[in-house]
């Protein structure tokens, strides 16, 4: 059975353009204020939405995003609020839940595939889980249909991309760079070589994250990859802001310029 | 959690153990694991590190027994086993050495570390001088305060010190801080971890780098007391000087092994960092093993008086010796491991570490429970001086 997300892409593939991906934590800036703001990135175009669940230690994540899952735990963010926001969106867009695989294990496996189910999520982005450890993973995401999105870096020899490509559902998460998540000045041109590098191995959808913050990126990597993924940038708005109704305005903004770049034409 | 027992290829021990990282640094991980293999199996490196510990280190490191203090443990023979007399102090050269020796291997010319105390920072600092290799040290903000004099010995040995002040400020995000610059610079640098946690292969390959101390141990108590000891003991944080000092007594079986872990104010206060006696199975810092974590798999702030067992993970291999019942673990509070460190200094004339005071707090239970038959063999991991203003302060000892 097919989830929301793998429905997506099957449109946006028929439609000859990418799709626009916005990322938040949960409980950021606040747990209402985070629903409001994923609403806006919604209504101002983005196509599907991965929330993270804010973890203690975000190995993966640049300064922005540290900041924002912090201000969130310290509001005592945890799994109850992860899946009250996906339960709010999934009902506007796809959903999907990034989280470090701690709070899963913890949470119990079987448990969260339920909850997101309940809650109308597509799956899960899972950036520390490594294909070699992700058995019990794979086993529990295929009995609920769940998608379970890896994802791969410039460093990954082919001989990987293919094993992690067979394991995804979804799409496959295409880290643009060796490094952490942020806005940087200009898309890594390894982006477009390790999609390529990803083709070659699966006709699965792949989208880009790590780095992608303007409407110009965006619209670069929507030429060759299925979905763009930006976070960081959406967050610095936020953090920018002097108020929440003028952050939201921002995200609001940028989510419809940045949706102006997806078509390829 | 159904990982197989006998899987090493992926660093597994029992349940516990793996790889749980971003996927950028998989290729560095199977570099340095291939790059560890090889050593061992290589006598021109196992020569080229011997020579160093013999010439640099100063090894083989003796047993001093310790005949006042036993008095205080059930009249117990007490062998103290002397890292803290290898050069910079405490059993950590011994990783560094190794560790330093593959990154040339590896043609990186960089080395990253984490410190806490200050203790593998200094060591990694002094392998990188000694082998011109550049080193950066992340260092939580708080601990920079705290071990001003370690920052200073760092610089000193040519090292850039970059205070981390994200999260807790301490320890364990000065591992985040040092994987998010091995993430991005992964292609020139090594991350030069100090204790056996980690993702595969450093939990192993730390542990290998340790395991002299054991080795030299058991031959150097079979000579002078002729036979093995009733029981090894050793202060556990992330856990590499007692797996160095287990490791080669695993299969003697009639031989205990104890870690002693940092109780801080009593587990039941919550003031603590006894990860396996107050702590459940999780993953920390890209390895499965015991966390200390609350109900939805944030990591909790661990305490300690001692900077160096002051984490809230602990090495897998521990973990899996925990549950098969292989080692135990205890806790000893701030004040027992306090009490240790006064008794050995004024009954032996050796400082310790406050890290090692821990053990040597648990030979004083261990020695009473067995008696005055008994052998136990404790690792003296490291020596006290670092700790003076601690001390000091918790005595009363005005400066």
């Amino acid at each position: 059975m097919s989830t929301p997300l793998d429905d997506l892409f099957v449109k946006t593939r028929k439609e000859n353009r990418a799709a626009l991906i916005g990322f938040l934590p949960a409980g950021f800036p606040t747990q209402s204020g985070s629903i409001s703001v994923l609403t806006a990135m919604v209504h101002g175009g983005c196509d599907a939405i991965e929330i993270g669940f804010p973890y203690s230690d975000p190995v993966m994540d640049g300064p922005i995003i540290q900041a924002a899952s912090d201000q969130s735990l310290k509001q005592g963010t945890g799994a109850k609020e992860v899946f009250a926001t996906v339960r709010a969106i999934a009902a506007l867009a796809p959903t999907v839940v990034m989280t470090y695989w701690n709070p899963i294990e913890r949470y119990g496996v079987k448990k969260f595939l339920d909850s997101m189910k309940e809650n109308g999520g597509s799956g899960a982005v899972t950036p520390d889980l490594t294909i070699e450890e992700s058995s019990q993973w794979i086993e529990e995401t295929k009995k609920l249909d769940s998608n379970r999105i890896f994802v791969v870096a410039p460093s990954t020899s082919d001989e990987r991309l293919k094993k992690v490509a067979e394991a995804s559902t979804g799409f496959i998460y295409a880290a643009s760079l060796m490094g952490v998540t942020g806005t940087r000045a200009s898309v890594s041109t390894g982006a477009q070589t390790l999609v390529d590098r990803i083709r070659r191995v699966t006709d699965k959808p792949v989208a880009v994250g790590l780095g992608v913050s303007t409407p110009e990126q965006a619209h670069e990597v929507a030429r060759y990859a299925d979905g763009v993924i930006v976070g960081s940038a959406f967050i610095r708005l936020l953090q920018e802001s002097k108020s929440e109704e003028e952050g939201i305005n921002k995200v609001k903004d940028l989510a419809i310029a940045l949706a102006q770049g997806m078509k390829r034409s | 959690m159904s990982a197989p027992v006998d899987s090493q290829i992926l660093g597994h021990f029992g349940p516990y153990g793996g790889r749980f990282v971003p996927e950028a640094l998989i290729a560095a991980l199977d570099e340095l694991t291939l790059a560890h293999e090889t050593a061992l199996n290589d006598p021109a490196f196992q020569k080229e590190l011997a020579d160093l510990h013999r010439t640099y280190t100063g090894r083989p490191s003796i047993i001093t027994e310790a005949k006042r203090f036993a008095e205080h443990a059930g009249g117990a023979r007490i062998l103290l086993k002397r890292e803290d007399l290898n050069h910079t102090g405490s059993h950590k050269i011994n990783n560094v050495l190794g560790q330093a020796l593959l990154t040339k291997r590896m043609g990186k010319k960089r080395i990253i570390a984490e410190t806490g105390a200050g203790q593998h920072g200094v060591a990694a600092a002094t392998a990188a001088a000694l082998m011109g290799l550049e080193c950066v040290v992340y260092m939580g903000e708080e601990d920079t305060k705290r071990q001003s004099l370690n920052v200073a010995r760092m610089k000193l040995l040519g090292a850039e010190v970059v205070p981390v002040t994200q999260g807790s400020k301490t320890l364990k995000d000065a591992i985040n801080e040092a994987m998010r610059d091995w993430v991005t610079n992964v292609e020139t640098t090594h991350y030069l971890l100090g204790t056996v946690a980690g993702p595969h292969p450093f939990p192993t390959m730390v542990r290998d780098f340790h395991r002299i101390i054991g080795v030299e141990a058991r031959e150097q108590c079979l000579d002078l007391v002729g036979r093995l000891p009733d029981a090894v003991l050793a202060c556990v944080g992330g856990g590499s000087n007692a797996i160095g000092i287990f490791h080669p007594f695993i299969e003697d079986k009639n031989v205990r092994l104890i870690g002693l872990e940092a109780g801080g104010r009593g587990i039941e206060s919550g003031l603590h960092a006894a990860t396996i006696t107050g702590g459940t199975p999780g993953v920390l810092h890209g390895t499965r093993s015991y966390v200390l974590q609350d109900e939805n798999g944030q990591t909790l702030e661990s305490h300690s008086i001692s900077a160096g067992l002051d984490y809230p993970g602990v090495g897998p291999e521990h973990a899996y010796l925990h549950d098969i019942g292989r080692a135990e673990y205890r806790a000893i509070t701030d004040d027992e491991a306090m009490y240790a460190f006064s008794l050995l200094s004024k009954t032996e004339g050796i400082i310790p570490a406050i890290e090692t005071a821990h053990a040597l707090a648990g030979a004083m239970q261990v020695g009473n429970e067995l008696g005055s038959d008994a052998v136990l063999l404790i690792n003296l991991s490291g020596r006290g001086d670092k700790d003076v203003q601690t001390a000091a302060a918790y005595f009363g000892i005005p400066l």
